[in-house]
């Protein structure tokens, strides 16, 4: 039966996705429209979820039926017509906390991976591009870090600097940024040996309109591709903190953590932890799709008729 | 990694009354019967029987852990010494002290005690236990270089010589109460050279035999067959596997993996229960959790602002949300119902958000901020009764902001740092221990910085009391206190509960002196 | 040969420096953390003077710097010291857990690696078609569910109707065929935690190569698809999947505590996050440094491995 339903899902889902992809293309502006013809079904499915995430995540206290945290009835409610998903361990909502949740954990995972991105592409492409002594720091630096186990890292970090949502995100971005540096150095090093960037700088243009205009157009692929999953990583690194005692600031509702909070009733076959972590992988494969459907445009190959 | 044991203690739940008489001199009128245990035998509790290998999994044994009794502290390391060791007094089921290496004890003046050795028990080395062994043994708390968690236990002991096959311990003040440390975990007794243990030793004079140790993984033991205790220590063998991991604990119980597990996720008992695969074992004790305030810190110097969030907590939602049922309701008292003296008819606190505000008016404040701050480390589920608790203080117009602290650290960090926070205790079996440790002004443990005159002035006078019914009127009176003008907020006792496979069968009585029968499952339970 | 071999010790001289960086930063960071073992040892029964007594004996009340420097050159050495907390010569504890690491990871990348070959390797043949999109969502399903919750899934099908042990009782006496059995469902875990990531390299770097104009002078000799990527896609593009493939080895050594915990795994994560909250410097230090020498002696082997696939990668250094 339940996959009978997941069968009916997945058909409606490509249904509407279907609709969208010819949405799209009529709405678009003409100049749009080139680059929307050969988008495949399936990355109209990850931009469908991916734009229902966003309107969740922004209008999450219109459609959620109750507050993130309030209390609202006895604990382990069954699925029902007042509580659509039942209510959690503290008798709080589950529905409502899913809607919040997509609020958090989104703009959480978004805040962190970008800040990743900003420092460590930043840092890889200037260490590229200015080579020397500053490279070989930078790079031997990056490698200690990256030698240590990350989750054990983020660990001691926390533990330091305390589990506020903002050391939260500045330490598992700053663990990330080593591992984005390193893609965008070695991405950086194919073409900083150009002609064409070696004719800007006999212009005399400077490192940050070198990074800006010349290298980072061109290594933009291979780092979108990262950003995808490392945007995902970003949840299943906050679920393995709290398995750990560490994670989000309660009362906050965000995936990774109640992944966590519910992990144990699994156990006995109760599906109350499949909601949150597939939430979660519903996301990761969305913005995958659309992440390689972008990659697939941008290497130059064509769909193959068919 | 929560750490079980923050303060060496002994409950003595369900206690019946004992005159300070009976009590100076333990020995001849329990012990006899002590060695029977207690209760009537149903059915399911047969005779013990002899045999099976007894498999126990626990949320609890480090990497780090090792052989030395005064660095035990958590309920693995708890454990795994009951099996291998004995004291020089048992707890029994029904927390009355019975002899075990002492045959019995006596004291006049309660300065000096008296504990006559037990002859013939012999070590697993096969040497015979000797007065310098178990003065060795003590010695092994004692002293400037001692590193034990019990040590000051022994700080008021100016003595402790041979006299014969007794040894005389000297303290520099009477207390009645002294036996009741001489039970606890961390005094095992051991073989002593030139006076002193070696704390790396795995020999003790207890019913198992210690095969092999890894630390945080797996401890074998085989049963001792020249145990002294005729009628203890059932189990051919014995394995203790540390499960830190709830989920795969239950796991491992339902799988039959292992015999017995602690620590169940209260939102789980209820689905295991309903598997009928594993007897469920709730054991009501005095045990409670705490949320103490800084009493010397605004806005927690005003009474009226603890009286506000006393009522700003449901406690009868807490227990059944928290504890899963499992528990009982406290009036902010950290007596409890298994101590003597509990104070059962005071008026109890219920949620009132509007007796809250008006306490709160009292303050001379319209609304009020606090930060509480809270881990799992301080008790299982720890954080969620924080949520819980800043949820009804809201209607209270209280604002609680829940700050999560790491797990590791808590104690260093949090626990008497900040004015706000959560914790737990053990309980203690005499009233007098209780507060001394935790509420007596300038306590070490005293973790509400609380100083109160009047209750301070009926402590010390409680504790030379000889007439039963004033002492009982002093200890209610306290109680009184602190549950009313104490800047502690309890709000519940907390059962000790685990789950055996339908193979292990207990004693009728499961002492409440600590959990997993006083740690002591090893040597009373059997196969069923 | 002896540019190669320049690279090795180049690379071998810049891993020792990795490792000793490694060291100080692991040190620092243990010795910001709040408390001390002396005082974790003591739990709250820790009263000062005990605490005290307990930092002499340890030779705690040190100096930092002192203290880096006596492990240093006893490390250096080889003498890794004793575990502080319960003075066992960490060597024994490590050895025994290192095997079982190293066993783990071998068990999981044994799984992992053939079968992300094969499926990337069929993806990028059969790319875009239903398979294609089915395994990469279901790659990005596994990836995308937590270890522990992967883990419990496992167990509730796998070890609850009794196929497999829920948790892993191995033992210096058990065989290698008890140790598979046993060590199954973890090592099931972690194949579905890395696959994943292989597989869409492996993938990407097929498809990669598939514009090139060898490629398409192969497809127009009229050789058939299969024979295309294997004989000349595939050998050009190792150079990339040797790199993800060891990334991901290293991660099955170092980054698998959770799937320790679950299975009750005794391997290195759990010693050393128990060591970090314990604090016992001596025993963290050496975890990391092996753990950073794993790391650094995979990422080697990679970069040799994809230069003697592809010579031409020599000059870029």
């Amino acid at each position: 039966m339940g996959w009978l339903y997941l069968a009916l899902g997945i058909t409606v889902a490509f249904g509407l996705a279907h609709l969208l992809r010819a949405a799209l293309f009529r709405l678009a502006p003409v100049r749009w429209r080139g680059g929307l013809r050969g988008m495949p079904l399936t990355a109209a499915f990850g931009l469908m979820v991916i734009a229902t995430y966003v309107v969740v995540a922004f209008a999450a206290p219109l459609l959620a039926p109750f507050p993130e945290r309030e209390v609202v009835g006895a604990q382990f409610q069954p699925w029902g017509a007042t509580h659509w998903l039942g209510t959690d361990r503290l008798g709080r909502d589950m529905a409502s906390r899913l809607i919040y949740g997509a609020r958090n954990t989104v703009g959480i995972a978004f805040a962190t991976t970008a800040l990743a991105f900003i420092v460590g592409s930043l840092l890889g492409l200037w260490a590229a591009l200015r080579g020397g002594w500053l490279d070989q720091g930078l790079s031997r630096l990056v490698d200690a870090l990256m030698a240590i186990p990350s989750l054990i890292f983020s660990l001691l970090l926390l533990t330091i600097f305390g589990t506020s949502v903002l050391t939260l995100i500045l330490v598992i971005a700053a663990v990330d940024a080593t591992r984005v540096y390193r893609i965008a150095r070695s991405v950086a090093q194919g073409i900083v040996v150009m002609d064409y960037i070696e004719a800007a700088r006999l212009r005399g243009e400077g490192s940050w309109y070198l990074i800006r205009r010349e290298i980072l157009p061109n290594a933009l692929a291979p780092l979108v591709a990262e950003f995808g999953l490392r945007f995902c990583f970003v949840f299943l690194t906050i679920s393995s903190l709290s398995f750990l005692g560490l994670g989000i600031q309660p009362p906050m509702a965000d995936w990774g953590s109640m992944v966590r909070e519910n992990a144990t009733l699994i156990t006995f076959g109760d599906i109350t932890p499949l909601l949150p972590a597939g939430a979660i992988a519903l996301l990761t494969v969305a913005v995958n799709f659309v992440v390689d459907w972008q990659l697939y445009r941008a290497s130059g190959l064509r769909e193959q008729a068919g | 990694m929560t750490r079980d044991l923050r303060k060496p203690t002994i409950i003595r739940p369900f206690a019946r009354p004992m005159t300070r008489r009976t009590l100076l001199q333990g020995a001849g009128a329990l012990g006899a019967a002590g060695l029977i245990l207690p209760g009537t035998m149903g059915a399911a509790h047969a005779e013990p029987r002899r045999g099976g290998t007894f498999r126990i999994g626990l949320g609890h044994g480090n990497t780090t852990d090792g052989y030395d009794p005064g660095l035990i502290d958590n309920l693995y390391a708890q454990v795994f010494a009951a099996a291998r060791h004995n004291q020089l007094i048992e707890v029994a089921a029904d927390g009355q002290l019975i002899p075990e290496i002492a045959e019995s004890w006596e004291s006049a003046d309660g300065k000096t005690w008296v504990f006559r050795i037990r002859e013939g028990v012999s070590f697993h080395s096969g040497k015979t236990v000797t007065v310098e062994d178990v003065i060795a043994s003590l010695n092994h708390h004692r002293g400037d270089d001692a590193t034990s968690a019990v040590k000051l236990f022994f700080n008021p002991v100016t003595e402790i010589r041979a006299d014969g096959q007794n040894i005389v311990v000297t303290l520099d003040a009477p207390n009645g109460d002294f036996p009741y440390l001489m039970s606890d975990y961390h005094l095992a007794i051991m073989p002593g050279t030139d006076g002193r243990i070696d704390p790396t030793s795995t020999d003790g004079c207890g019913p198992y035999i210690v095969e092999s140790f890894e630390p945080g993984v797996q401890a074998s033991l085989n049963r001792n067959p020249n145990y002294w205790k005729a009628d203890r220590g059932h189990f051919d063998r014995v394995e203790i596997l540390a499960i830190l991991d709830s989920a795969a604990r239950l796991n491992a119980l339902m799988t039959g993996q292992v015999d017995l597990i602690d620590q169940i996720d209260p939102a789980t008992i209820g689905m295991l229960e309903a598997r009928g695969v594993a007897n469920i074992l709730s054991i009501p004790g005095n045990a409670h959790y705490v949320f103490p305030m800084d009493s010397r810190a605004a806005p927690f110097n005003d009474n009226n602002v603890r009286l506000a969030l006393k009522y700003a907590i449901d406690r009868e939602d807490m227990v059944e949300k928290i504890l899963g049922g499992h528990g009982a309701v406290s009036n902010d008292n950290p007596i409890g119902p298994a101590n003597r003296y509990f104070h059962a008819e005071m008026e109890p606190k219920t949620f009132d958000p509007d007796r809250a505000k008006y306490y709160l008016r009292q303050a001379g404040l319209d609304s009020l901020d606090v930060s509480l701050h809270v881990a799992d480390a301080a008790f299982s589920g720890a954080v969620d009764a924080g949520a819980l608790y800043a949820e009804t203080a809201r209607q209270a117009g209280i604002n609680i902001n829940l700050v999560r602290e790491p797990n590791d650290g808590y104690w260093d960090n949090v626990w008497m740092q900040k004015p706000f926070c959560a914790s737990y205790w053990g309980g203690r079996a005499v009233e007098d221990h209780m507060f001394t440790t935790g509420y007596a002004s300038g306590a070490a443990w005293n973790d509400s910085f609380w100083e109160h005159e009047r209750f301070n002035e009926l402590l010390l006078k409680a504790r030379s009391e000889v007439n039963e019914d004033l002492r009982r009127e002093m200890y209610h009176e306290m109680q009184q206190i602190v549950s009313f003008e104490g800047a502690v907020v309890i709000p519940m006792n907390n059962n000790y509960v685990m789950a055996t496979g339908l193979n292990i069968a207990t004693p009728e009585r499961i002492s409440a002196n600590w959990n997993l029968d006083g740690f002591r499952c090893v040597e009373r339970w059997w196969m069923a | 040969m002896g540019a190669l071999l320049r690279m090795i010790l180049q690379r071998l001289a810049l891993g020792v420096l990795t490792l000793f960086v490694v060291s100080v930063v692991i040190f620092g960071a243990t010795e910001l953390l709040p408390g001390d073992l002396a005082s974790s040892l003591l739990g709250q029964a820790a009263t000062p003077e005990t605490v005290a007594a307990l930092r002499r004996q340890l030779g705690l009340d040190l100096p930092a710097p002192v203290r880096y420097w006596n492990w240093l050159t006893g490390a250096l050495q080889g003498d890794f010291g004793v575990s502080l907390a319960n003075r066992r010569p960490i060597s024994d504890m490590i050895a025994a857990r290192l095997g079982n690491t190293i066993f783990l990871a071998l068990y999981a990348a044994a799984l992992a690696v053939p079968l992300a070959l094969v499926l990337g390797i069929l993806a990028a043949l059969w790319r875009n078609s239903v398979f294609d999109r089915v395994s990469n969502a279901g790659a990005l399903t596994a990836i995308s569910f937590p270890e522990f919750f992967v883990a419990y899934i496992l167990v509730l099908w796998l070890a609850q109707s009794g196929y497999f042990p829920s948790m892993v009782r191995i033992s210096p006496v058990s065989t290698f065929a008890d140790k598979i059995y046993m060590a199954f469902l973890p090592a099931l875990t972690l194949t579905l935690v890395v696959t994943a990531h292989m597989m869409r390299m492996t993938r990407a770097a097929i498809i990669n190569l598939m514009a090139q104009p060898y490629i398409e002078m192969a497809r127009l000799k009229g050789l058939s698809p299969l024979r295309i990527v294997l004989r000349h896609a595939l050998p050009n593009a190792l150079a990339p999947i040797i790199n993800v493939v060891a990334l991901n080895l290293a991660y099955l050594i170092t980054g698998v505590v959770v799937v320790e915990v679950v299975f009750v795994y005794p391997g290195l994560g759990q010693l050393m996050v128990d060591s970090v909250a314990k604090r016992d410097i001596a025993v963290v230090q050496a975890i990391a440094l092996i753990f950073a020498s794993a790391y650094v002696l995979l990422n080697l082997t990679a970069d040799v491995l994809a230069t003697l696939t592809n010579p031409r990668l020599m000059s870029k250094g």
